[in-house]
């Protein structure tokens, strides 16, 4: 029997429940011995021209290596020149990030657009010494107002950019047309916030730097080490006189995609000065300066008839950038590809503005751009359910793409490969006893209980391995030793790769995981390489394994049939026992360590790159059950039952694991996360004392079901999970403390559902009730 | 590592503080500020403990001092003076079996990056030290002080009902 789809335990684990991961700040290497703390110095005004910056007390104190800032990077390639725009015709689409009048500068300039944006850099000869004298770095500020909303950033009476004249960096014509709702007897209309929140990997941005003998060394806690390297080409050098590394990395959903500015300034200060540096965030540094996820304010339209049948969709988005465009230009063109979701509907719309506000810069998040998608059509669906008086269940499963229409192109041009979207509903229903939830809402409504009972479902599906192109790396080496050695160009931080590739060497090659070791995350070793992000790992990543492990045993077949005197059709390799044999003669068999060692230097090699040439589109319905106390607001998450399909589970065990995060981030930002910002810009959430990060004592244990369709887009054919947790749970648990109030009249509110907004719901549709 | 240069900078009060570590005595001269957690990582060299938040709201530097759970980010070094300080390197035995708990992580996938990990181990330690058959609610409510951002605490609550269980079998033996 094959190992894949057991259950097999992380082979990662004991080194991380013994001596701890050794992440950034835990390496010894000797090149890092003596290195000199980096501490920054942020802005503290959201928008502001700088008039001086006077480094000179910090100078003096004790430990203080050097302050450096904008005016010592002289040994800089320069930036190239910044293109004129037409502030009428803003670009529709553009690099990423933007750059032009738009660019982003490594240390502020002359200006500042958030606070947490770096102004100077100290070394120090340890840390609390660089706290001490970055607090005496003297930067003189003129204030400017800050752009805080959506509504400032588009009235544009301040721009971030001189010379842009708007702060609108980017959009995509929506094409609306009013005729589309022609014929609707049922529309709703209204505007919902997807609101901006914190990535929050446990472990902080991390980088240390070290520059010996013309070579860069950066280790960085990042997603993909090889395009961290790209990145700090930046400073002047070629790739082949840098290396990266990302040892453990603690975290990243997305904030962690190669190296941020401070990287750069980072692995910069050690070439400047010469001396091994390190810099490990603090959390408020972290909560004020990584990128932070979603953000995006939509206006939407639906119509169709009282049946239940949904004819026209409109989204009109407009995305919160933040201070630079780093990915905010992609992020809504994938909110706009995912609009209509899981639904068969005849006309839809999409179109966004990407806005610049003087808050820290906003990129991937855990979905990037899918989930914003999911929670508004997943809204939607439930305003013109509630409208038409069709149970949303119902609605849900008339307006789905059925399952024989597969392979379905949506109206936004998305390829969907695979779906059974009612099976998946149809699962979850039945698991979560939909029917008696309902007769017990029916009952708690009827009674007037305090505590209501709210029945939210979302059925989502998400595009994974976006760019399927651009492939993954794989090296499979088997040695005269007999154990394996997998270099992969995917980088973990948390998934367990480790155990998911040595799962697959195990299974074409038979040889047992624990002589298979894999290894991820060096440049010196595997120069070519993309990366974790996107769900893209097991289909891409994996698949390049899987393909790199049967071009080494089409290898060792030449080798067996040469060993055992045969011809190479009559050589099998039995994958149970890694044993090679005459087909028909068990009797006479030859190791892999034999075999190997009969090839040239004792090892068989295979190099692949897998591409797909299509993305994956994973799906599933979620069912969430809450309680609300209607006297104080208060939400309890009882129950979240799933089914989430991303193909053949490889190992149920990561597979379960990446679901359950993904609930738990997912229903975080419907429950109670959210980075607020004064009317000044002043970040209100820069602490975990003040930002809400959901803990065990507000979530249930998860109801986990099984559905695997499986895509022809790759050899395993498999589809990511990353993400899909987050992408389905927000909207369910969303929708469900909203139908735990709908009875009172409330028809929305915005993420997240507070108690304070539940009640401020409560008393205002009580209020309007009344009238 | 970090150098901590002490008295010669004239400036920063510093004291000789001595604790022991996972039943080890380090003494060290230290600045009076010196949290616990960088006395454990920066001068004990056990980099296990982890800073997640600096503000007592994460966990993930939970340590025992004289075996009560605690988070070191927010204990001076020199209030652990003469106590005893476990950590995560601490708590297999000498022949390097893990402890119930850490085996239950292990098995119940009760962790993904591992950053946090060192933290909850030692969190539920504690807890199960204080309450050997905690109901789920009981362990949930407990780790309330930790954040986990990659399992969703789905296996990790069910590591600390499987460590219970184990740990009681092992009594009833």
């Amino acid at each position: 029997m094959s190992i894949l789809g057991t259950r097999v335990i992380r082979t990662e684990d004991p080194r991380l429940l013994t001596a701890g991961g050794v992440y950034v700040d835990d390496l010894r290497e000797p090149e890092l011995d003596g290195a000199a703390r980096v501490t920054f110095v942020r802005s503290t005004i959201a928008h502001a021209r700088i008039t001086g910056i006077d480094k000179t007390e910090a100078l003096a104190q004790p430990g203080v290596i050097a302050v450096l800032t904008v005016a010592d990077m002289t040994d800089f390639p320069p930036p190239p020149p910044a293109e004129p725009i037409d502030p009428d015709a803003p670009p529709t689409e553009g690099p990423m990030p933007l750059g032009g009048p738009w660019s982003e500068p490594l240390l502020a300039v002359d200006k500042v657009r958030f606070v947490g944006e770096p102004v100077a850099i100290v070394l120090t000869d340890t840390r609390y010494q660089g706290e001490d004298a970055a607090e005496l770095v003297s930067v003189d500020y003129e204030p400017l107002p800050a752009v805080v909303t959506f509504d400032d950033a588009l009235a544009g009476e301040t721009l971030l950019f001189d010379g842009t004249g708007s702060n609108v960096s980017l959009k995509r014509d929506g094409a609306f047309e009013e005729a589309v709702f022609d014929g609707c007897d049922v529309i709703v209309e209204g505007d919902i916030v997807n609101q901006r929140v914190a990535c929050l990997p446990m472990e902080g941005r991390a980088v240390a730097a070290s520059w010996k003998d013309g070579k860069l060394t950066v280790w960085a806690s990042t997603q993909n080490a090889q395009l961290s390297r790209l990145i700090l080409t930046a400073l002047g050098l070629p790739p082949d006189a840098i290396r990266v590394v990302a040892p453990d990395v603690g975290g990243g959903f997305g904030a962690k995609i190669g190296v941020d500015r401070e990287g750069i300034l980072v692995a910069w200060a050690a070439k400047h000065t010469g001396r091994a540096v390190r810099w490990v965030e603090s959390r408020s540094e972290n909560l004020t300066a990584m990128t932070q996820g979603r953000g995006q304010r939509h206006h939407i339209k639906i119509g169709g008839t009282s049946d239940g049948h949904i004819k026209a969709y409109r989204l009109d988005i407009v995305q919160d950038s933040g201070a630079y465009a780093r990915m905010s230009g992609f992020l809504p063109s994938l909110t706009v590809l995912m609009a209509p979701g899981v639904y068969d509907i005849p006309n839809v719309q999409a179109g966004y503005k990407v806005v610049m506000t003087t808050s820290t810069p906003i990129a991937a998040y855990r979905g990037a751009g899918r989930p914003e998608a999911a929670a508004t059509i997943e809204r939607a669906v439930d305003w013109f359910a509630a409208a038409a008086g069709v149970d949303s269940a119902v609605v849900r499963k008339l307006n789905f793409i059925q399952k024989e229409q597969f392979p379905f192109v949506t109206k936004m041009g998305a390829p969907y490969d695979t779906g059974d979207y009612e099976g998946a509903l149809d699962k979850v229903l039945a698991a979560a006893g939909y029917e008696e939830l309902r007769a017990e809402q029916k009952r708690r409504r009827a009674a007037g209980d305090v505590r209501q009972l709210g029945i939210g479902l979302a059925s989502y599906v998400e595009i994974t391995a976006g760019d399927a192109g651009a492939g993954e790396t794989a090296k499979v080496e088997v040695h005269d030793d007999g154990t394996a050695t997998v270099y992969t160009g995917s980088s973990p931080h948390g998934q367990g790769h480790h155990t998911a590739f040595a799962m697959l060497v195990q299974a074409e090659l038979g040889i047992p995981m624990d002589k298979v070791e894999v290894i991820h995350g060096d440049t010196d070793l595997i120069p070519d390489g993309v990366g974790t992000y996107a769900s893209r790992s097991l289909q891409l990543g994996g698949s390049a394994v899987h393909k790199a492990a049967i071009e080494v045993k089409e290898e060792g077949a030449k080798k067996a049939a040469s060993l055992f005197e045969a011809a190479e059709a009559d050589v099998v390799l039995d994958a149970g026992t890694g044993l090679w044999h005459i087909a028909g003669d068990p009797d006479k068999s030859l190791t892999w360590a034999q075999v190997a060692g009969a090839a040239e230097g004792g090892l068989i090699v295979a190099n692949v790159r897998f591409t797909a040439d299509r993305p994956t589109f994973p799906f599933g319905s979620q069912l969430s059950l809450v309680e609300v106390d209607t006297e104080t607001g208060k939400v309890t998450l009882l129950r979240h039952v799933t089914a989430d399909d991303a193909g053949p589970i490889l190992n149920p065990i990561l597979f379960e694991g990446q679901r359950h995060g993904g609930i738990a981030q997912g229903a975080a930002q419907a429950l109670v996360e959210e980075i607020l910002y004064d009317a000044d810009g002043n970040p209100l959430t820069s602490s975990l004392a003040d930002y809400g990060a959901i803990t065990a004592a507000e979530l249930p244990s998860f109801e986990l079901l099984t559905s695997e369709t499986a895509t022809d887009v790759n050899p395993l054919g498999v589809k990511g999970i990353g993400e899909a947790g987050t992408i389905g749970a927000t909207p369910a648990v969303h929708n469900a403390v909203i139908d735990a109030v709908s009875h009172l009249g409330v028809r929305h509110i915005d993420m997240p559902t507070t108690p304070e907004r539940v009640w401020t719901a409560i008393q205002e549709a009580k209020k309007a009730s009344a009238k | 590592m970090d150098r901590y240069p002490g008295s010669e900078e004239g400036e920063r009060q510093v004291s000789k503080v001595s604790l022991i570590v996972n039943g080890k005595e380090i003494t060290a001269d230290v600045e009076d500020r010196t949290l616990l957690v960088h006395f454990l990582r920066d001068v004990a060299d056990l980099t296990a403990t982890n800073v997640g938040c600096e503000t007592t709201s994460c966990g993930a530097c939970t340590v025992l001092l004289d075996g009560e759970s605690v988070k070191s980010c927010t204990v001076l070094a020199a209030q652990a003076d003469g106590r005893e300080v476990t950590t995560l390197e601490g708590l297999a035995s000498e022949s390097g079996e893990m402890s119930a708990v850490q085996k239950a992580f292990h098995e119940q996938h009760g962790l993904q990056c591992g950053f946090c990990t060192p933290g909850f181990v030692m969190a539920i330690t504690s807890l199960l030290a204080e309450n050997p058959n905690p109901t789920e609610a009981e362990v949930r409510a407990g780790l309330e002080g930790n954040i986990c951002r990659c399992t969703g605490y789905h296996n990790i609550v069910k590591a600390a009902l499987a460590a219970a269980s184990a740990n009681t079998a092992e009594a009833a033996k």
